[in-house]
């Protein structure tokens, strides 16, 4: 599975962002988007996310699903959780895993984040850090083979960003790709670097 | 369980619960008609001929009080992002969680509307139309809605735009609405002409609504 980028172009309120983009990711393989603020990291995900429009330039996945889009393949974990307040922890992964084809059961998902012990609660009670590794359970209870993180790290403690990192590793062994937004190096072995410069 | 009965019971699970909202349009809706009576005296004969509309019209305000939350909840907290990335095609998503909007905020309109009807000294027959035709034009009001609350997400305040986008396409079922009510009452018309017409507004929008609503999440991807 190769996910490659030609001569993608970034358009955002008729400004240019970047212009002739181009990489190429292997399964089993990362990419971290790094480059600063505004330089179109976030942009860039959610252009693979199928969640802004290419505004030139082609993107593919070989090796996936012909019949569905890039972003029906793909995990978006962004800036917001994607929680109900009112749902508990359980019925909001539950929702999630349905919504995005998973056949697992959300309980291991939720042990495998450390939140095994809070099912029932509602989701407006979580800290922050425990919001993101709720968001987190969901690339665990739906297997999609390409993980778009942006940020993944904010919000959580060292051991929360260990367990990150295995999640990570165990996806790339299992011939998942990873392409991560990030400001700090998470600490993937042979993750390959793409950095945005910001167009002068 | 497949993906859009879980959207749909999610949907009508967060509204029913605390903070929810599903009891707001129907709040609403009581305490405009129970107003009514004491701004306009007790002229019975009065309030009897103008009942049927006043009903739709706070049924009509009641759910465009409510619409502002059907797509703008779920673009706050970044879940329509997953919505769109889910295998479900996106007319199917926010036709379902239309139709989850529609039980939890219309149905509870047309259930006391019988209640109100006391009120403003409707005969049985008559709240027994009333009802009818809420039940058969209250779905047009919500896909009509379905298609400004699509064009209005992205906007930030955009609850203050998404009424006055809507009601001027509210407007035919308000009419057809109220003047079925009124022909089952005082005719000269037959109660069938007009109600069929909203029957046919309500499956118009039902049709075109989830197809408007997705084709302008799409379009406003910025």
């Amino acid at each position: 599975m190769i996910l490659s980028a030609q001569a993608l172009t970034c358009q955002r309120g008729g400004r240019s962002i970047f212009e002739g983009l181009g990489f190429s990711v292997a399964g089993g393989e990362a990419l971290l988007i790094t480059g600063r603020n505004g330089a179109g990291k976030s942009s860039l995900l959610r252009m693979i996310a199928g969640l802004l429009r290419i505004a030139g330039g082609t993107l593919t996945l070989q090796g996936g699903d012909p019949e569905r889009s890039i972003g029906e393949q793909a995990h978006y974990l962004g800036h917001s959780d994607a929680l109900k307040p009112a749902l508990s922890v359980e019925e909001n992964l539950a929702f999630w895993t349905a919504w995005l084809g998973g056949t697992g059961e959300p309980r291991h998902a939720l042990a495998a984040v450390g939140l095994d012990s809070l099912t029932a609660l509602p989701a407006a009670y979580l800290s922050a850090g425990q919001k993101r590794r709720l968001s987190i359970a969901r690339l665990v209870a739906a297997k999609r083979p390409l993980w778009l993180l942006d940020e993944p790290t904010s919000a959580l403690d060292t051991a929360s960003q260990g367990m990150l990192l295995n999640l990570m590793r165990g996806h790339l062994a299992g011939g998942g790709i990873v392409v991560a937004a990030t400001h700090l190096p998470l600490g993937i072995d042979g993750a390959r670097e793409l950095k945005l410069e910001r167009a002068a | 369980m497949s993906a859009l009965s879980s959207l749909f019971l999610r949907d009508i699970r967060i509204a029913i619960r605390v903070g929810g909202g599903a009891m707001i349009g129907v709040l609403f809706f009581m305490s405009v008609v129970t107003l009514i009576p004491f701004a306009i005296g007790p002229d019975l004969a009065l309030l009897q001929r103008i009942g049927p509309a006043i009903l739709w019209l706070g049924a009509l305000l009641a759910s465009l009080l409510a619409l502002d939350r059907l797509l703008a909840a779920d673009q706050e907290d970044g879940s329509l992002d997953l919505l769109v990335m889910g295998s479900a095609p996106l007319e199917l998503a926010v036709a379902v969680k239309a139709l989850a909007h529609w039980l939890t905020t219309a149905l509870p309109l047309v259930i006391v509307s019988p209640l109100l009807a006391l009120f403003l000294n409707l005969d049985l027959n008559a709240t027994a139309a009333v009802a009818a035709t809420l039940l058969a034009g209250t779905p047009a009001l919500t896909f009509i809605g379905l298609i400004g609350a699509g064009l209005t997400v992205t906007l930030r305040r955009g609850g203050l735009l998404l009424p006055v986008l809507i009601l001027p396409l509210a407007v035919p079922v308000l009419i057809f609405g109220v003047s079925a009510s009124n022909a089952a009452v005082v005719g000269p018309v037959s109660f069938g002409a007009p109600f069929t017409i909203l029957c046919a507004l309500t499956l118009m929008s039902l049709v075109i609504g989830p197809f408007a609503a997705a084709a302008a999440l799409r379009a406003g991807q910025e």
